[in-house]
């Protein structure tokens, strides 16, 4: 099967330091595949090559078999591929229903409209207020979003990536300092979304990760380690050694929950 | 239906505008025509000072140039007149040709920077035009220029002061209607997009830099056409026009009046162009009240007069709200539900509110 997403030998540096060293991931189409590694392994960065705001030293990053390498951000996301943000990156002054309205429209056209109001074109509402009940932000439509608690702001980040209609999602940790009942809601979220989109999930919520993906790929200084079933990472002795150290993975899941 | 849906911060400036319509009437009734020119020129600076804000206050873009474009409209009317040519279809087709060209050109360079670097990237092209004209020799130079055949649209003549008048209001009005359009548009939202996370913006699928130049382009046009009706009122243009304390004025005005606010900028340049006036009649070192007031303004009201009277809007609807809800409660179970009403009204007020 032709993967929907996939690198090949990519490498990146920031001067002497190699963050992205010789990656070589496929993505198959409607797996949620989840990137794991401990802190500084280079995840964001990776991310980040694969959404098109880094430039890569070397190597290729292939999306529907199309060579997008040297597409810029905003190409690859009229092409379907999305992402969401670590760190919340909404439009605080523009309602919860405009953030997920202009990001339906931005994925479906052009904004060179000049006098029709945004929340007319009903298709990008349409679009928008389907991704906010997905979300479960359907009851605040209204609501300016720099007033949100942090759980809702997560849920509108998750909600602008929806509304485009991606045809790939690159959620680059979407629980990230959410509470545990908040990263529950997220995680059953995200079993919904799950077969409905092919998903790239970088997440330190090891919970979820594993009860999640299909497959796991693990991250470790730049280097992809290995990538496998969840229960293969479980029995993998090298990455228990090395990622998981002296816990357990039960041990690990304990500590998050 | 609710007594909060009149809000002052709508209200007022449509009133001002309603008013601005009948001071040609006034101005003949007091047998006062000096008035009909300063006001004139309140309009037009409006004119600029809205083109402004389309860049400043939306875009985020703070241009310290724009008297650049204010000027080469002024010259557009003038460089043609000069050889004869009086019909203003022609000057308004040089306006338009002439500012987007050149906007487009500086935009293309300057926005390839932000923050201190696009302020001052922008005043140096608005010197590079001010010291341009100075040298034209055979156009006045320093001196400036009259404008010998002033701006005719069919019978109209703009050189008269009545036509400018009626001309400048439709067009500010025209403006400030297209620009309440514009903020909700998908282009005004994706421009407000870009000033609030340009990186988002691009994340999206839209491209950040092209909505700002175009923001930008829009925004020197207008600015050309308010300078092609400040010649026309003047009948003379100089490079005084191009000066870097203009496009300084036209800042404080988009600050003073409300920055990324439609009526903003029509208060602004009243209330400075007003107070102006007013001071210049007590004091030739009138700067230095006008200073303190403006600092003082700044200091007050984050959003300027329009932040201001938001502030005000709210606080009306907050007590409105509380004292139906204490009204009703004696005579009606439901009554919370009507209470938390007006509170809908809130995103399109939390939507005035500028940064």
């Amino acid at each position: 099967m032709a993967a929907a997403l996939s690198t090949d030998r990519l490498v990146m540096r920031y001067g002497a330091l190699l963050v992205t060293d010789d990656v070589s991931l496929d993505v198959r189409p409607g797996e949620l595949h989840a990137i794991i590694g401990p802190n500084g392994a280079g995840k964001t960065t990776l991310i980040n090559q694969l959404s098109g705001e880094l430039a890569p030293r070397s190597g290729t990053v292939r999306f529907d078999g199309q060579d997008v390498t040297r597409l810029r951000v905003d190409q690859r996301a009229r092409a379907g591929l999305l992402r969401s943000y670590q760190i919340t990156s909404i439009f605080e002054e523009f309602t919860v229903l405009e953030n997920a309205t202009l990001s339906a429209l931005a994925a479906a056209g052009h904004p060179w409209r000049f006098w029709q109001p945004l929340l007319a074109s009903k298709a990008a509402v349409g679009a928008a207020q389907e991704a906010l009940a997905l979300a479960g932000l359907a009851e605040l439509g209204h609501v300016p979003a720099g007033e949100l608690a942090y759980g809702q702001r997560r849920q509108l980040e998750l909600a602008m990536t929806l509304a485009a209609r991606p045809s790939l999602l690159l959620l680059d940790e979407p629980m990230a300092g959410m509470s545990p009942q908040e990263s529950r809601a997220v995680t059953q979220l995200l079993s919904q979304l799950k077969r409905r989109y092919t998903i790239v999930l970088v997440e330190h919520d090891m919970d979820a990760v594993f009860s999640l993906a299909d497959r796991i790929s693990v991250l470790v200084y730049g280097k992809l380690m290995f990538t496998g079933t969840p229960d293969e990472i479980r029995e993998h002795p090298e990455v228990r050694a090395v990622y998981l150290g002296e816990e357990a993975v039960h041990g690990d899941a304990q500590r998050h929950s | 239906m609710f007594p909060t849906s009149l809000r002052v911060s709508a209200a007022l400036p449509l009133a001002l505008l309603a008013a601005l319509a009948v001071v040609p009437f006034v101005a003949d009734m007091a047998g006062q025509p000096f008035w009909l020119s300063f006001f004139a020129r309140i309009l037009i600076y409006a004119i600029a000072a809205s083109a402004l804000n389309l860049a400043l206050g939306f875009g985020g873009l703070v241009s310290f140039g724009h008297a650049l474009f204010l000027g080469l409209g002024s010259y557009a009317v003038a460089l043609p007149a000069a050889h004869g040519f009086a019909q203003g279809w022609l000057h308004l087709l040089v306006v338009l040709g002439g500012c987007g060209l050149v906007a487009l050109l500086v935009g293309a360079v300057s926005l390839r920077t932000t923050g201190m670097a696009f302020i001052m990237i922008t005043l140096a092209f608005a010197q590079m035009g001010y010291f341009l004209f100075v040298s034209l020799k055979a156009y006045g130079g320093d001196d400036g220029l009259a404008v010998s055949q002033t701006s005719r649209f069919f019978s109209v003549d703009l050189g008269a002061v009545r036509p400018l008048y009626v001309v400048a209001w439709l067009v500010l009005a025209l403006v400030t209607w297209w620009m309440t359009h514009l903020r909700a548009s998908a282009f005004g939202m994706a421009l407000r997009g870009t000033r609030q996370n340009a990186r988002r913006v691009q994340a999206m699928g839209m491209q950040p830099q092209q909505i700002k130049l175009v923001a930008y382009v829009l925004s020197g046009v207008m600015c050309g056409v308010a300078g092609m009706l400040l010649a026309n009122m003047n009948a003379y243009v100089s490079p005084s026009t191009l000066a870097w304390t203009v496009s300084g004025d036209l800042i404080v005005m988009v600050v003073l009046g409300g920055m990324g606010s439609v009526y903003g900028p029509l208060l602004g340049a009243l209330v400075f162009l007003g107070l102006e006036e007013v001071l210049k009649g007590y004091t030739e070192h009138w700067m230095v009240v006008m200073g303190p007031l403006i600092v003082l303004m700044a200091l007050l009201g984050r959003g300027g007069l329009v932040g201001l009277m938001q502030r005000l809007d709210e606080r009306m609807a907050t007590a409105l709200k509380t004292r139906m809800a204490g009204s009703s409660a004696n005579l009606d179970t439901r009554a919370p539900v009507s209470a938390t009403l007006p509170a809908q009204d809130k995103p399109g007020e939390a939507a005035w509110q500028p940064r």
